[in-house]
């Protein structure tokens, strides 16, 4: 059967999940070979900027092909209209089910208040965002020379994961002055008080104060370096700040991947149950493909030491609609991320019909833990604080220009692999342009401090 | 909007994305990247590779792909994780990272970083770029015209000599346009090529080198490897110089004999090590062979300088003979591991050589990094200043 039958299905499959009650931005489909559908997944967007980090996760993609390991189905861009890629070696099934799939994440995109607030900052446009940048490195190149683009996006990309979500995109500097303090209340006794001696009154106002920079310490490294590197060219701003504007937009797509992913699945599973208008064949088809893809672990194993997100977001959605009925379903995936929503909704009693453990791997032998509802959902949740990097924040800038930086051990529980941290502070020494120093400690738990040049 | 620029879609109805591929364009960015890194590393990468000179003239050099750094904790002794299927709390099981890992056979390797290219480079390109990195001085020769001029094939242009004309070439060129081989091809001027030529200098003196290599019982098959390594780079620096390099390959214990450069690396003995007989050889076939007035002659000796004390002053004697009509003599101390500082028999005789004005040298050869500290000796020794002082 000719895969292109499947754009007759996409009408009609709208149509039951708007009456289904799903809302989303129209969505554009595009059949795309799989040589795209891979650069797709390497570079996380359709166009992006040249970098030579994205050519090595190619050579991996592509080995991981030819070795059969992974096969994408679609990918799918939030915004208004939505981007939907689906790969053009997919069958009528799967492509039903794709397209059933990637409504669910259109309704989760347009829905999701993460998705909204980043949205809102960035754009609902970001894949011509995300191209207008590329063209604006490849003229940054051509004016520039490679070499010096490639060091700021060699600074900028390696910082990719160092932003702070919870201020705007466009963010002003800090204020020049620290604030006055607090002027005192106009009352009776004030009064009183200037009336006895004016002088001594007034001379209370101090002067105003340059404010530190930073005024606190600085999570956002992308934003600082941008905004008071001592010599940044507006150039190399630009392409900081457009390496900061796609992280925005990934954030989302980083913080919300098991509820989106189990989302989009509970749809395009219960669409499927549905839609009547599709052959039983097709039907089967498409129901063994989903059965493969939310699949917890391979088939010729017992045991997996990770999460398949797909099949745990689906298990948790459906015990969501089926406890608590699907009006509650939607406000939950309106208000929640994956923190919110595996603290709250992973019960232990799913954790045990799912067969969720946690475990320990030392020295080469792994160890299943006693179970603990709690422990279990931080271990789920710990590689996706702080964007699943280490806690780094600019904590002052010398008088010289020296940027010191530390990193928040105590909240990673451990130090910095010391060799890539030396490495990533040369590429930020490059473009900051005076020495760069970071706090961190080493195995025994000792202050040590990491520096370039 | 930016977009549009990506999205743009040629008359023929190809999307942007079948015309070109960020991908490779990235990953060809990082080969280049990657080239330049082996460049800068050069002593160190090949020095240590299993060199065949002759015949292939390129060297494979294995590199890991390199790594875009972020800041990423230190990795723990121990790791937490959250695993789905059929265990029960205390279960205890084999971690699959760790022994996929341990065994290392996997084709392509486990995981990021481990993944091995194999660059080629061209041994004449690398000789080039030595030079030029570790700033060496060209030789002078003692005699004949120094440099001649000559054609060499390099390149394609669209315009040329009809006899020029590359068909390969120019079909290549013809698919590339046409986009899939149709049925019946129809070349175009553009797609035409034609072989060019350039004018390269060419050195045009003669020269010969002796290898002499110890290889008495003390000699260790990795003190082989070392020697080799010199030896091989040594000739290179050489064939730079001349146009036609002659090499000769002599093996000694308390005899010695000519060997095949093939045969000569296999070549291992037993008993001790008495100098002069290899060096008795080493003049028996310069002057049987080869004519000192037209040759520029070389020696370079490798040995880890355990030489029989009765033999000091034959050896002496012997090697003031070579020197005398050499342009230099090397001798190199391969020791692996260990640093004598050339306070040896063999290493006296050529230090009070040295002494003496002649135009010798020597250098300890610990370990493969060692390998172009001894190059660079060796050539700077012979800077045209100091060969002419001495």
């Amino acid at each position: 059967m000719s895969a292109m039958e499947w754009r007759d299905y996409t009408a009609r499959i709208e149509q039951l999940a708007r009456e289904s009650g799903l809302r989303f931005h129209p969505v554009e489909f595009e059949a795309v070979p799989d040589s795209f559908m891979m650069e797709l997944a390497v570079y996380g967007l359709p166009v992006r900027m040249p970098h030579w980090s994205f050519g090595v996760r190619y050579i991996y993609q592509l080995i991981q092909r030819n070795m059969g390991h992974s096969r994408l189905f679609e990918v799918v861009f939030p915004g208004n209209p939505g981007h939907a890629y689906l790969a053009a070696g997919n069958g009528l099934a799967e492509n039903v089910l794709v397209t059933a799939h990637v409504l669910g994440h259109a309704d989760f995109s347009r829905n999701n208040l993460l998705f909204q607030r980043c949205q809102g900052q960035v754009s609902e446009r970001i894949v011509e965002h995300a191209a207008q940048h590329a063209r604006q490195i490849q003229q940054a190149i051509d004016t520039h020379g490679l070499q010096r683009v490639e060091a700021v996006l060699d600074a900028a990309l390696a910082l990719e994961q160092h932003i702070d979500i919870d201020q705007s995109v466009r963010r002003p500097q800090y204020p020049q002055y620290t604030e006055p303090p607090k002027t005192l209340a106009d009352d009776a006794f004030r009064r009183r008080f200037a009336a006895l001696e004016p002088a001594a009154a007034r001379a209370g106002a101090p002067d105003r104060r340059r404010a530190p920079v930073p005024p606190h310490p600085e999570r956002d490294l992308l934003w600082f370096v941008a905004q008071y590197a001592p010599e940044l060219e507006s150039w190399e701003r630009d392409i900081f700040l457009a390496v900061r504007e796609e992280s925005f937009y990934f954030y989302p797509v980083f913080a919300t991947q098991i509820m989106n992913e189990g989302w989009a699945s509970y749809w395009h599973a219960r669409l499927l149950r549905e839609a009547e208008f599709i052959p039983q064949q097709a039907y089967l088809d498409a129901i063994k493909c989903h059965s493969d893809v939310v699949r917890p672990v391979a088939a010729d194993q017992q045991v997996a030491l990770g999460l398949n997100p797909y099949h745990l977001g689906f298990a948790i959605w459906e015990r969501i609609v089926a406890a608590e009925g699907l009006a509650v379903a939607f406000a939950i995936r309106a208000e929640d991320d994956d923190f919110g929503f595996i603290r709250n909704h992973l019960t232990r009693e799913l954790a045990a019909e799912l067969g969720l453990f946690r475990y320990r791997a030392r020295d080469g032998r792994i160890r299943v833990l006693e179970e603990d509802v709690n422990a279990l959902r931080e271990a789920i949740l710990a590689p996706k604080y702080n964007f699943g990097a280490p806690t780094v924040l600019v904590e002052k800038v010398q008088v010289d220009g020296t940027l010191e930086l530390s990193h928040d051990h105590a909240a990673d529980g451990r130090g910095l692999d010391l060799e890539r941290g030396r490495k990533v502070l040369e590429y930020l020494y490059r473009i900051w342009r005076r020495p760069v120093r970071l706090h961190t400690i080493d195995a025994e738990g000792r202050a040590l401090e990491i520096a370039a040049p | 909007m930016g977009g549009d620029s990506g999205s743009q879609t040629p008359t023929d109805g190809a999307k942007w994305y079948e015309l070109f591929s960020r991908g490779a364009r990235d990953w060809l960015r990082h080969d280049e990247k990657v080239r330049e890194a082996v460049r800068r590393h050069l002593p160190q990468a090949v020095a240590g590779g299993e060199l065949i000179s002759g015949g292939a003239r390129t060297v494979r050099v294995p590199v890991r792909m390199l790594e875009h750094y972020r800041f990423r904790l230190r990795s723990a002794e121990e790791r937490q994780g959250v695993g789905q299927g059929q265990a029960k709390p205390g279960d205890v099981f084999e971690d699959p990272a760790r022994t996929r890992s341990a065994g290392g056979k996997g084709p392509g390797g486990e995981g990021e970083g481990e993944v091995q290219l194999l660059l080629e480079f061209k041994i004449d390109d690398i000789v080039e770029w030595l030079w030029e990195e570790m700033r060496l001085p060209n030789l002078t020769p003692r005699s004949g015209p120094s440099q001649e001029q000559e054609w060499t094939r390099q390149g394609w242009d669209r315009r040329g000599a009809r006899s020029r004309l590359d068909r390969r070439r120019s079909f290549k060129e013809l698919v590339k346009r046409r986009g899939t081989p149709g049925a019946v091809p129809t070349f175009t001027d553009d797609d035409l090529r034609f072989r060019q030529l350039a004018l390269r200098r060419r050195p045009a003196v003669r020269a010969v080198v002796f290898f002499l290599l110890d290889v008495s019982g003390s000699m260790s098959e990795r003190d082989r490897q070392l020697a080799k390594s010199f030896f091989f780079w040594a000739a290179q620096g050489l064939r730079r110089e001349y146009r036609t390099l002659e090499t000769v390959f002599v093996a000694h214990t308390t005899q010695a004999w000519e060997f095949t450069e093939a045969e000569f690396f296999q070549v291992s003995g037993t008993g001790g090590t008495v100098a002069s007989s290899g060096l008795r050889k080493v003049s028996e076939i310069l002057h049987d062979r080869f004519d000192a007035q037209s040759f520029n002659v070389y020696l370079f000796y490798a040995s880890d300088g355990d030489n029989a004390v009765a033999d000091t002053e034959q050896a002496r004697a012997a090697l003031a003979a070579i020197a005398d009509e050499a342009c230099f003599c090397g001798y190199v101390e391969v020791a692996a591991g260990l640093s004598r500082h050339l306070d040896t028999e063999t290493g006296r005789l050529f230090a009070d050589l040295s002494t003496a004005g002649a135009n010798v040298g020597s250098c300890g050869l610990a370990d493969f990094d060692d390998v172009w500290s001894a190059i660079r000796q060796f050539f700077t020794a012979q800077d045209p200043a100091h060969a002419e002082g001495g």
